[in-house]
């Protein structure tokens, strides 16, 4: 893990290279953390305090504050379910709790191998296609609660196949 | 800047004119690329019709016409919103001297058919003479005759769904720049007035008169040299993406609003704040940006002018609260979005303390065809005090989901009924919300009543960004309010006692409402939690967070009241108890 922490300075070092001399780059310079790492590694915080001479307090105060950033390490596949007002009324909360029957874990949370992580979004901008499900990037229209056991097989198994390309 | 000599500001304002020069002849050489071409395909691509496989379907369409040698002939265009979202992908076939036809649901395979069955035949025959398509394509065909498009007005998605919003050439060779242009000849107060005199109003909810916030920052002297034009693209009420459209198909227009505002108030610099949801209107934002530094639209001496102006984009991370415009300068400045007390206003102390005007997305892409077309074009649009179109993106139970453009002045009906061509369940139309999370519900009584401002204020909503939610009979109003209700509580950053507070142990009074636990008592209880929220909150958020739940309350009194455990028995008759408390003066001091 030594290694990994070591490494994550060093590419953060390299991200906040073009902040440094930008006002008001605090965030700007953690969605591009994230961007890379999928999370806000401590290691990378540290960093980003000494190099843009930010307290750590603030920098935490920062991430806690909006949604978008995460403290840890996600699942391989990330589960964003749509529970903005359109998706809401045309039956998310049916399809969160068919995620939570499959996976076992409430949002915000990461199945045990590590593979599944769900949060819940507040609308992705595609209502006309809801309730809305996007998995790491895919776009899942007019999901019901009975599509979702295929929707995590799916995934499970192209998790697997990659893992055994690799 | 740094300072320059006389002569050095010659040499950069003559480049600005060859740049100028260069910008309109990249309008000619687009007119010029495309002239030759018997038909266009216009494929829509913005975030809902992409996550419906749009990308797939423009690979089948450009590849066919390859195969079959059309290439050359057809041109292919992926463009921005074309607004029936429920009914994406969408395909736009225009033909010369055809009347143009939109296919829905466009699948790849739908898209080789249209190739060949469609405008392969078209191409070979006269114009005159009938095209003869197949049952299947007659059925994907959706009638451009619809009252979804044909009740539309059209300033802002003007461009949208018909020109592709990466090329700039084709914002130039469709007028685009000509506002800044204009504005650009004019003294500062002249574009001033031009804006005052067309009438127009803050898009974001508030409805704020733009020529008036402009003209309060060009009063405001420069801190430090600098004054700051700011484009709030925060759109987080859930179940409204016009601003993601909007910039997403038209961030050209978008900047040119921004600039033509910076002129008007001496603003030195911009800054674009877009939710980190929307990659899309981000990337072409991005795009934008990159073009417009490349040909001198962007920089110092532009167009051969006296003006500077720079403009950069910040992202946001996920806070509703970050529309509301003091919090967004905090997170702006890389902070915590909480918002502070005005005064002082943005446009006396903003961004990094220096005076700065806030507008949103879709009174910027207003701007440059206000400039164009002269402030009494635009305000013979709309009503009395309301001028202009409103986008609305429909939304729920509705047939015709998707994003309109229309007269301000539309009457409920007329957008619920013909433009959202009823609901999508066939089930009796109950009510409509609007202003998301702030707004509050229009019932099925209300259908006559005019979309704009202050009636939408009178009834106890307001015309927010645009969200319009369709709800049909089996909708629980007591649901719906709860559920904006906790969107709230948690979107509430916690900085003052009434939105916090207030806001908590109303939603637990909902919650017990809700499972049938609720008494006369209970409700009495919210509207007064209501009341000390809406005048003692710090910022709009916490005032306008019990709307949902007060205006329910008001329309659908009868559904709280089957499920109050004393829901029948007669009201007690009791007064209006005044709200009491160390909160109450925080906003009348």
């Amino acid at each position: 893990m030594a290694d990994d922490k070591e490494k994550i300075q060093e590419e953060t070092q390299k991200m906040l290279v073009k902040w440094k001399s930008k006002r008001g780059a605090l965030i700007m310079a953690l969605h591009e953390i994230q961007g890379a790492f999928g999370y806000v590694p401590w290691a990378a915080m540290e960093v980003t305090s000494r190099e843009l001479d930010i307290p750590m307090a603030r920098i935490y105060s920062v991430l806690t504050f909006y949604n978008y950033f995460k403290l840890k390490a996600p699942g391989k596949v990330v589960i964003s379910i749509c529970d903005g007002t359109a998706c809401h009324i045309k039956g998310a909360p049916a399809v969160i709790n068919a995620f939570r029957k499959e996976l076992g874990v409430s949002e915000g949370q990461t199945t045990e191998d590590g593979l599944f992580y769900t949060q819940i979004v507040r609308c992705l901008g595609c209502c006309g296609l809801a309730p809305v499900v996007v998995v790491n990037g895919k776009t899942y229209g007019k999901v019901a609660g009975v599509d979702v056991p295929k929707i995590v097989a799916e995934w499970r198994e192209k998790m697997q196949s990659e893992e055994q390309g690799v | 800047m740094a300072e320059l000599t006389q002569d050095q500001i010659e040499k950069l304002k003559a480049l600005g004119r060859t740049q100028k020069e260069n910008l309109l002849k990249l309008g000619e050489e687009f007119k010029e690329r495309v002239k030759d071409y018997k038909a266009s395909i216009y494929t829509c691509n913005a975030t809902s019709c992409h996550s419906g496989g749009a990308a797939n379907v423009i690979e089948a369409f450009k590849e066919s016409l390859a195969t079959m040698g059309l290439d050359k002939d057809v041109r292919m265009v992926c463009t921005g919103c074309m607004g029936l979202c429920a009914s994406g992908p969408l395909a736009r076939v225009e033909i010369k001297g055809r009347k143009p036809m939109l296919y829905e649901h466009v699948t790849p395979d739908v898209a080789r058919i249209i190739v060949s069955e469609h405008v392969a035949p078209a191409l070979k025959q006269n114009a005159d003479e009938e095209l003869r398509l197949s049952d299947f394509l007659k059925k994907k065909e959706l009638s451009l005759d619809l009252p979804f498009f044909t009740k539309q007005r059209k300033i802002v998605l003007r461009l949208l769904g018909h020109s592709d919003p990466e090329d700039l050439g084709e914002y130039i060779a469709n007028g685009g720049y000509q506002g800044l242009m204009k504005a650009l000849t004019m003294k500062p107060e002249e574009v001033l007035d031009i804006i005052k005199r067309s009438g127009l109003r803050g898009r974001g909810g508030a409805g704020f008169p733009t020529g008036t916030k402009w003209e309060m920052l060009s009063k405001a002297p420069l801190v430090d040299g600098e004054k700051f034009m700011v484009c709030n693209g925060d759109e987080g009420d859930p179940g409204a993406y016009m601003d993601s459209c909007i910039l997403g198909g038209g961030s050209h227009a978008v900047l040119e609003g921004m600039m033509i505002g910076a002129y008007a108030t001496g603003a030195t610099s911009g800054w674009f704040y877009i939710r980190a949801e929307y990659p899309l209107a981000i990337q072409r934002m991005e795009l934008a940006i990159k073009q417009a530094k490349r040909y001198g639209i962007l920089g110092r001496n532009i167009f051969g002018t006296d003006f500077n102006f720079m403009a950069d984009i910040r992202y946001g991370a996920g806070a509703f609260v970050c529309g509301e415009e003091t919090a967004l300068l905090a997170s702006l400045e890389g902070k915590r979005g909480t918002p502070h007390p005005r005064p002082p206003y943005p446009t006396q102390k903003g961004l990094f303390d220096k005076p700065t005007a806030i507008n949103n997305v879709e009174t910027l892409a207003n701007i440059a065809p206000i400039m164009v077309n002269g402030p009494e074009w635009f305000s013979e649009v709309g009503t009395a005090t309301s001028k202009g179109t409103k986008v609305f993106a429909i939304t729920g139970k509705v047939k015709h989901s998707g994003l309109v453009e229309v007269p301000m002045g539309t009457t409920v009906g007329e957008m619920v009924n013909d433009i959202g061509g009823g609901t999508s369940s066939g089930k009796p139309f109950k009510a409509v919300q609007t202003g998301g999370p702030s707004g509050g519900v229009i019932p099925a009584s209300e259908l006559h009543m005019p979309l704009c401002y202050e009636e939408l204020k009178k009834i106890g909503s307001m015309m927010g960004s645009g969200g319009m939610i369709i709800m049909d009979q089996d909708d629980s109003m007591v649901e719906i309010a709860k559920f904006y209700l906790g969107f709230t509580v948690d979107e509430s950053c916690g900085k003052c006692a009434p939105c916090r507070i207030g806001g908590y142990q109303m939603l637990q009074l909902m919650n017990k409402i809700a499972a049938g636990k609720g008494t006369k008592a209970d409700v009495v209880k919210i509207k007064e939690i209501g009341n000390a929220m809406r005048k003692a909150s710090l910022c709009g958020l916490g005032q306008t967070a019990p709307n949902p739940v007060l205006s329910t309350m008001k329309f659908f009194k009868d559904e709280y009241d089957a499920l109050l455990i004393d829901g029948n028995e007669p009201d007690e008759v009791k007064e209006d108890k005044p709200v009491t408390g160390c909160t109450i003066n925080i906003k009348n001091n």
